[in-house]
């Protein structure tokens, strides 16, 4: 009886992810590619040829795969010191500075336009007007990714026993040889994840690309917007479609062999006892520079946005904050304010599917090895290396039966998942894969069932990996905007919606409130972060 | 053996997980024989007492979905034509009439009132769509007296100007045909010097407006692509109120632009549409139409509101294209444009 609960319990861990998948992502991108590649019931090829003979096209493949690999090194490099330092030294303001940094991960790009533009813009303080060149657009990519890396990198390098790098210095090796020797190669599988899931982001990037870049830069994602929105030629639209998730699939292929190949089990101990107050001058130098240094990339574009929300003229400092909830001006029929609630609930929602989905699939992808082990684990990064508008038209193409949910409210959490389920996945394996097999087997001999090892030991491990995968993905649905603007929804905007409607109209109060509205998603995502860090602490106690 | 195995019950509970998520996926949808589902752009706003007044008429409770950008909603209806998701779609323009019509997505619907509506927003000779609103693009400028608005379109200084991508949102484009209407001849060398002389494009008229414009922003354009009416606007959305807007319109460059209303073909509700699309046109709607979406009513003698007959432009010899020539070739104007300004 146990044993076919257990059996019933594994084939879920694989149903549950796969059905997800096929239903929500692979079924409507297959419907919306065959509605514009399937002409009179035959296949057409010609959109193909259409793509690959014309050299705009082919320059915007070029484009959109060179920026991708500058953007992903860019923030990498800027990521390390930072992801160093979180993981290694215990200071004041550390939490809040690590959520500030997590914060413009989710901001409407929008927004953050206009931060970078006063910053980097012809009105610059700093004198440096960068606007419509390459490196407004990369500075853009790395701002918004660099969270990523500093997560993901850092949640490993935090478990790190710091006396395997003590070790390899009192045998003579230099700070930086004990870095290389030792410590990078345990971080690659980290490294790895991080670079993989930046590399999507901006391999698929619309918004900064459209809005900073002008309209010299374009990527396959912007193209794919224009062809089937601008001018409804579905063919182009789905080859190039193609296209993008051909690039996507091959980056994924070659990180699964990398990943493979780089597979080492480690022994993790507390963050607790790995970070340290810095001591020495040295190391209060190191932290101060790089808490000035997210001082300047993260917190000084956000203080920007937050200084203008209170910038009135002269009518009181709230005037906007106020304003938002005596509906004066307000767009359309739902309330500034209510656009919070639906965020809250629409994120809520969106962070339980994609921790059940996700965390199934991560147990699969942990727990077993194999090749149809490793190519499911790639097929979960698919979504996040799709264009928004190809998942947007598709799901509106295909998901009329057996319930009619083109429409519906619950659609908008679905596809917030489905961006959120690669990033439970990739913050969930490693921590894992991290668990020793001994540790399960010695539970087996004595006597545990598998439910009983898998609640004991899995479990309390999976938990950690849980709450980080939980703020995650909350913020990433409290901040998503591609997906949500291509899926025809009931009006329930949340916020960035909202943002984006009061940005288009004119006038100095609409401005004013879709700042504020900027502020308190900021707020909110900075709150929803540091409870998550504040409750994962707790389980590491546990280790 | 016990009559429920583990996986019985495990069945019994996926049973129940699949109920309980039918009966929530259902509870959700309130579409039913007394909801009319309107398919509208993001712009798309109404007081809710003037809903709440259709409701009241004819017992139909108006649900509204959001298509995003006139564009993307137009995509969705064509793409949905076979089962649609709405009964009524909202905010097809001039610009896009004729990529709607070909595709046959609204059935021919001739409202009581259409001898009503002021004769240059009746546009679609087959009535498969109902003009409900007009405006118009036009350039607005700084007007702190540092520039004479007789030449800003007639002969344009590109390094003042702002203006938006007709690929990208659709100002953009009506002010392409606004240069097309005017220039017939010489439109690309128009657009040629404009390059020459350091115009600036961006995607959106959002980026233009808050972004780039003097007279909205940090920026350093003092003339920009936006509507007639944005200086009524102006006046309405102040943070500190204001008389007098600090910006101007020139009207000689205005591009008349035309919304439309449709009952998307299938729908099971047509009664009811049709009773939505009169109500639209009903002086109620029409009036309430202004300071909601900042557009100018379809229906003659509507009562325009004080900042609107103060501060909007709506102009008296606008230019326009017809439908048909524009769907014939706004695809080539574009790449043209898109080749002048941007390559």
């Amino acid at each position: 009886m146990r044993i076919s609960w257990s059996r019933l319990g594994r084939a879920s861990l694989v149903l549950v992810p796969l059905g997800f998948l096929t239903v929500f992502y692979a079924y409507p991108v297959l419907s919306i590619l065959l509605t514009g590649l399937v002409r009179d019931g035959s296949p057409d090829l010609s959109p193909f040829r259409a793509v690959l003979t014309s050299a705009p096209l082919l320059g915007v493949v070029w484009f959109t795969l060179w920026q991708a690999v500058v953007s992903t090194l860019l923030t990498m490099i800027a990521a390390m010191p930072v992801a160093y330092v979180f993981a290694r030294y215990r200071f004041a303001g550390k939490r809040l500075l690590s959520a500030l940094l997590t914060v413009p991960f989710v901001m409407p790009t929008v927004v953050v336009a206009t931060a970078f533009l006063a910053l980097l813009g012809s009105s610059s303080p700093f004198g440096i007007n960068l606007n419509r060149t390459i490196w407004i657009i990369l500075a853009a990519h790395v701002f918004y990714n660099v969270a990523v890396v500093v997560r993901t990198v850092g949640g490993l390098w935090s478990h790190l026993d710091p006396r395997m790098e003590a070790a390899a210095r009192s045998l003579g090796a230099t700070r930086w040889q004990a870095f290389r020797t030792v410590t990078l190669p345990l971080l690659r599988p980290a490294l790895a994840a991080a670079a993989a899931i930046v590399f999507l982001f901006t391999f698929t990037s619309f918004g900064v690309i459209l809005i900073l870049g002008g309209l010299t830069y374009a990527t396959l994602e912007v193209e794919i917007y224009r062809q089937t929105v601008v001018f409804l030629n579905l063919p182009v639209a789905a080859a190039l479609a193609i296209v993008q998730l051909a690039g996507v699939s091959v980056i994924l292929w070659l990180y699964g062999r990398y990943q493979r190949r780089r597979e080492v089990e480690l022994s993790l101990m507390p963050a607790e006892s790995v970070a340290q107050r810095p001591s020495t001058w040295r190391q209060r130098l190191v932290v101060g520079s790089v808490a000035a240094y997210i001082g300047v990339v993260a917190v000084l574009p956000l203080g920007i946005l937050v200084a203008r929300s209170f910038d009135t003229g002269g009518s009181g400092p709230f005037t906007f904050y106020r304003t938002l909830t005596d509906g004066s001006g307000s767009t359309a029929f739902v309330s500034p304010l209510e656009a919070i609630g639906n965020s809250l609930w629409i994120a809520g929602l969106a962070t339980i599917i994609a921790l059940v989905v996700g965390m199934a699939a991560a147990a699969v992808v942990a727990y077993r090895t194999g090749r149809a082990s490793r190519s499911f684990d790639l097929l979960l990064m698919l979504p996040l290396g799709t264009s928004a508008v190809t998942i947007g038209f598709g799901m509106l193409v295909a998901l009329d039966w057996p319930i009619d949910l083109r429409a519906h409210v619950i659609l908008i959490p679905l596809a917030h998942a489905l961006v959120a389920i690669p990033f439970v996945v990739r913050l969930s394996v490693p921590v894992m894969r991290a668990v020793r097999p001994q540790l399960r087997e010695s539970a087996a001999v004595l006597g545990a069932s598998p439910a009983r090892i898998w609640r004991e030991i899995d479990l309390p491990i999976a938990a950690r990996a849980l709450g980080v995968s939980a703020g995650f993905a909350f913020a990433i649905s409290l901040g998503e905007f591609g997906a949500t603007s291509f899926i025809a929804r009931p009006d329930t905007p949340t916020l960035p919606i909202a943002i984006f409607r009061l940005l288009g109209r004119p006038g100095t109060l609409n401005f004013g409130q879709a700042l504020a509205l900027s502020t308190i998603l900021m707020a909110l995502t900075a709150a929803v972060i540091l409870l998550v860090d504040r409750l994962r602490l707790g389980d590491v106690g546990e280790f | 053996m016990p009559a429920r195995t583990p996986l019985g019950k495990a069945r019994t509970r996926l049973a129940a997980l699949a109920g309980a998520l039918a009966l929530f996926v259902s509870a959700c949808s309130t579409s039913g024989p007394d909801t009319l589902t309107l398919l509208a752009h993001s712009s798309f706003a109404i007081s809710q007492s003037t809903l709440d007044a259709f409701t009241e008429e004819t017992g139909v409770t108006v649900e509204i979905i959001d298509g995003g950008d006139a564009g993307a909603m137009l995509a969705q209806a064509i793409l949905t034509k076979d089962n649609p998701i709405a009964d009524v779609i909202f905010g097809v323009d001039n610009t896009f009439l004729s990529r709607g019509v070909a595709e046959e997505i609204t059935i021919p619907y001739v409202a009581p009132a259409l001898g009503d509506l002021h004769p240059f927003t009746r546009l679609d000779p087959t009535n498969r769509f109902t003009p409900i609103d007009y405006g118009d693009v036009c350039l607005q400028y700084v007007n702190d007296g540092s520039l004479d608005p007789s030449t800003l379109f007639q002969d344009p200084d590109g390094s003042r100007l702002v203006v938006i991508d007709p690929s990208t949102d659709s100002p953009g484009l009506a002010f392409l045909l606004a240069t097309i209407a005017a220039f017939p001849e010489t439109w690309q060398e128009y657009w040629a010097d404009l390059r020459d002389e350091g115009v600036l494009v961006v995607p959106g008229w959002e980026e233009a407006y808050y972004g780039e414009f003097a007279g909205a922003s940090d920026g350093d354009r003092t003339v920009v692509v936006s509507y007639g009416s944005s200086p009524a606007a102006e006046v309405v959305f102040a943070a500190e109120p204001i008389d007098e807007p600090a910006t101007g319109i020139v009207e000689e460059s205005c591009f008349r632009q035309v919304e439309f209303a449709g009952i998307l073909a299938g729908t099971d509700s047509r009664e009811a549409a049709e009773r939505f699309v009169d109500f639209m046109l009903t002086p109620r709607f029409q009036e309430d139409i202004p300071l909601n979406m900042f557009v100018f009513p379809a229906l003659i003698g509507a009562e325009l509101p004080r900042v609107f007959t103060d501060h909007a432009t709506v102009a008296d010899q606008p230019l326009t294209v017809e439908p048909a020539v524009i769907a014939e070739n706004r695809d080539r104007w574009i790449d043209e444009w898109t080749a002048i300004v941007l390559r």
